[in-house]
This record gives C-alpha cells, sequence and structure tokens, in this order.
C-alpha cells in the first residue's frame, strides 16, 4: 500500500493534523499560542526540525541498529533542536526570549520523535521529507489557528511576527477582552473545543 | 554489539562537532544580540543623557578569572562614566544588576535590572519600580548599599525583600570591583 508522496504531505495537514488528530505535542500548543507571533515563530522552528531530521534518519535508517534506534534519533533530534535555538538567538533574539524553553523542549516534544519512529526510520528518503514537511505545516497551522483565536478574544490585538508590529483593539475599541483566554486555563478550554469541533467534522 | 557502539559514538561524535560549528559561527552574533536586547535598554537607561555610544565605546577588563565588560558614558564632553553588569542572587535564582559609576564625584550614576527570575508583580517589581532603583542614584561610593534590614541605607520594595537584597548586595559587590579595577579603568577610558 504505498501512497503517494503528495498524499504523504497532505495527510499531515488534516487527516492527521498533529496536535487535533494525533493529540501529539500538546505542552507547546498550550503554552506559546498567546499570541499570533509566537505561535509563527514555534510553528517555523518546529517545521524545520522535522524536515531535516526527517530526511537525516530516514538516510541513515539502515545504518541505525535497531536496538539504539532510540538515542539515535534522540541525538539527530536534539542537534537540529539546538541548531534552531543558536540560530533564532542570533537572528531573532526577541522571539528566542518570547519562546525561552519551549525551543529546546521541541526534542521532548512527541511529533518530530514520533514521526521519525512511526515514519522516517521506515521509509525513503522524499516520503519522509514530505511527511516532515506536511506534519511540520499542519503543527503550524493548529498553532497559528488556535493563537489568532486566543489573542483576538483574549487580549483583542494581533501581533505580527518578525516585524513586531501589532493591531490593537482588532474587534474594536469597546470590546472587553476575556483575559482568561490568555491564561493557561483558557489555552486548555481552546483547545478542548478545537479538539470538539474537530471531531465533529470528521465523525463520518 | 560492537556495532552498536560504534554507530551511537559516531552520532554523536558528528552531532556535536556540527553543534561546536554552529556555536562558534554564532557566537558573535549572539553576543551581540544580548547586548542590544539585554544590556542596551539597561544601559540606556542609566546612562541617560550620554553623548556617545556606549554600546559600541565598551572594552573588557580582568578582574581574577571574571572578565568584565564596561561601558563608557561620555556627559559633558568628559568620558567620565563607566557602566558595567554584575549578578547576585535574587529570590529566583541570578538577578543582573548594571551600575553606571561616575568616576570624577565618585558615586552611581544609576542601577538598572539586566536579567532576572524573580516572582512577577513581586520580585520583580525591583525593575519595574523605578523608586527602588532611583534610591542609589546619586550615592557615593563609599555609602552603605545594604538595605535598612540589614543596616544600610537602602529601603526594600515591601514584599520583596529577598529580591532587593540581591539586588542591594551586588551593587556592594559591583562597588568593590569597581575600587580593585579604578586606575585599570581610567587607562582604559583615556585611551
Amino acid at each position: 500500500m504505498a501512497k503517494s508522496v503528495m498524499q504523504e504531505f497532505t495527510k499531515g495537514l488534516w487527516a492527521e493534523i498533529p496536535p487535533f488528530r494525533l493529540v501529539l505535542g500538546l505542552c507547546p500548543t498550550l503554552a506559546v499560542t498567546k499570541s499570533f507571533d509566537n505561535a509563527v515563530g514555534m510553528g517555523l522552528a518546529v517545521i524545520f526540525v522535522l524536515v531535516f531530521s526527517n530526511i537525516f534518519i530516514s538516510l541513515l535508517r539502515n545504518l541505525i541498529p535497531k536496538q539504539v534506534r532510540i538515542a539515535c534519533f534522540i541525538i539527530v533530534i536534539a542537534t537540529f533542536v539546538i541548531i534552531v535555538e543558536l540560530l533564532m538567538q542570533a537572528y531573532a533574539y526577541p522571539l528566542f526570549q518570547q519562546l525561552g524553553i519551549f525551543i529546546p523542549l521541541i526534542v521532548v516534544n512527541c511529533i518530530p520523535f514520533g514521526r521519525a519512529e512511526a515514519f522516517a526510520g521506515k521509509n525513503k528518503v522524499l516520503p519522509s521529507f514530505a511527511d516532515g514537511l506536511g506534519m511540520g505545516i499542519g503543527y503550524a497551522i493548529s498553532l497559528i489557528t488556535l493563537s489568532i483565536f486566543r489573542e483576538i478574544l483574549g487580549n483583542g490585538s494581533l501581533t505580527f511576527p518578525f516585524i513586531g508590529y501589532s493591531i490593537q483593539n482588532v474587534l474594536g475599541s469597546s470590546f472587553q477582552p476575556f483575559t482568561f483566554l490568555i491564561q493557561a486555563p483558557g489555552a486548555f478550554m481552546c483547545l478542548g473545543l478545537m479538539l470538539c469541533i474537530m471531531n465533529m467534522l470528521g465523525k463520518k | 554489539m560492537v556495532k552498536l557502539f560504534i554507530v551511537v559514538t559516531l552520532f554523536s561524535a558528528i552531532s556535536g562537532g556540527l553543534l561546536a560549528m554552529v556555536k562558534s559561527s554564532t557566537q558573535e552574533r549572539i553576543e551581540l544580540q544580548q547586548l542590544t536586547y539585554v544590556k542596551g535598554p539597561a544601559i540606556n537607561q542609566i546612562l541617560k543623557g550620554c553623548t556617545n555610544n556606549p554600546l559600541e565605546d565598551r572594552f573588557k577588563l580582568k578582574d581574577g578569572d571574571r572578565e568584565i565588560d564596561f561601558f563608557i558614558g561620555e556627559f559633558d564632553g568628559k568620558r567620565n562614566t563607566v557602566a558595567f553588569e554584575n549578578s547576585g542572587k535574587g529570590f529566583g535564582g541570578a538577578i543582573g544588576v548594571m551600575v553606571a559609576i561616575d568616576m570624577e564625584k565618585n558615586q552611581i550614576r544609576g542601577i538598572g535590572i539586566t536579567t532576572h527570575s524573580e516572582t512577577p508583580g513581586v520580585g520583580s517589581r525591583v525593575k519595574t519600580d523605578p523608586s527602588f532603583g532611583r534610591q542609589f542614584k546619586g550615592m557615593s561610593v563609599g555609602a552603605d548599599f545594604k538595605v535598612k534590614a540589614e543596616g544600610g541605607d537602602i529601603d526594600a520594595v515591601s514584599g520583596a525583600t529577598v529580591s532587593s537584597k540581591g539586588v542591594s548586595d551586588t551593587v556592594v559587590e559591583s562597588v568593590e570591583i569597581y575600587k580593585r579595577l579604578k586606575d585599570e579603568i581610567k587607562n582604559k577610558v583615556q585611551d
């Protein structure tokens, strides 16, 4: 049952979209979706890590003995995570200050590891690349959706990534923001509602 | 069995080498970014009104085996102020304090907090409450910078005694460093 490269790519966007369908990588999903710019930054970091870790693990899959595959996967993933962290410090320091600990935590986040174990360790390079890119973009889309919802309703603003520009009072100045939504309990609530909507849409 | 060791060792070695490469090639830029985003705001705040750019006008000096960055502030056409960072122990971790010292009058021109991990809204007030930091302004380097609870002259932020003490102890230490290195600093500033 060999799927086409295109199918491997698109499954991450909807059918197996990481936080909502696979329900993986929830810790950063809850923590960084307070604002739009953080979500975009985190999404890009995860895309980078997933694409490269998938490519390299797939390239090296025949070299890695089965008994130590976990250790090897972790080394590959951790390497790319630290590269992202250093690059972010060098070129996007304010974003790094905002995301803080959640960048190094991509290592223990189950998405890159799950893809390595479930996909890249068993498939050729091209499908692995497509899988990594699709999953990464799917994850970024999920974060962005949640963050737009939370930032607009919870803070009334929308902060754009990299340029540092933010629109205040998106919903008009008479709108009283639900501050609750940008705090931790609000994150759980939004995620819960989102999962609920996704399940309703996916019901056959 | 041997293959396992070889593979894992090889993976670790290559990854280590790669990371060292990335680290050394980005190090300079990261330092620059930290200067702009972490130390920069504090320096600009305490050296307000200086006529040069202290972020570029800087030098390094060794105190024991520690290397400290000094930033020069020029006031009224004279390069008479130096600012440097030092860190001490707060409530939630290290607190970085930038202290600017006017070398002519031998007094503190201002202090600013660079990094901290104090409780938001409580200990963090040592950074956000301007009336705390302002107390140090104009004090002579011979003064007692300890908090009042310890017999000094500084009013602690209420509810944040440990954080306030952390800051004032750091200032005490910074002044000691300044006294120790005074001659070297003067030489460097004249260059």
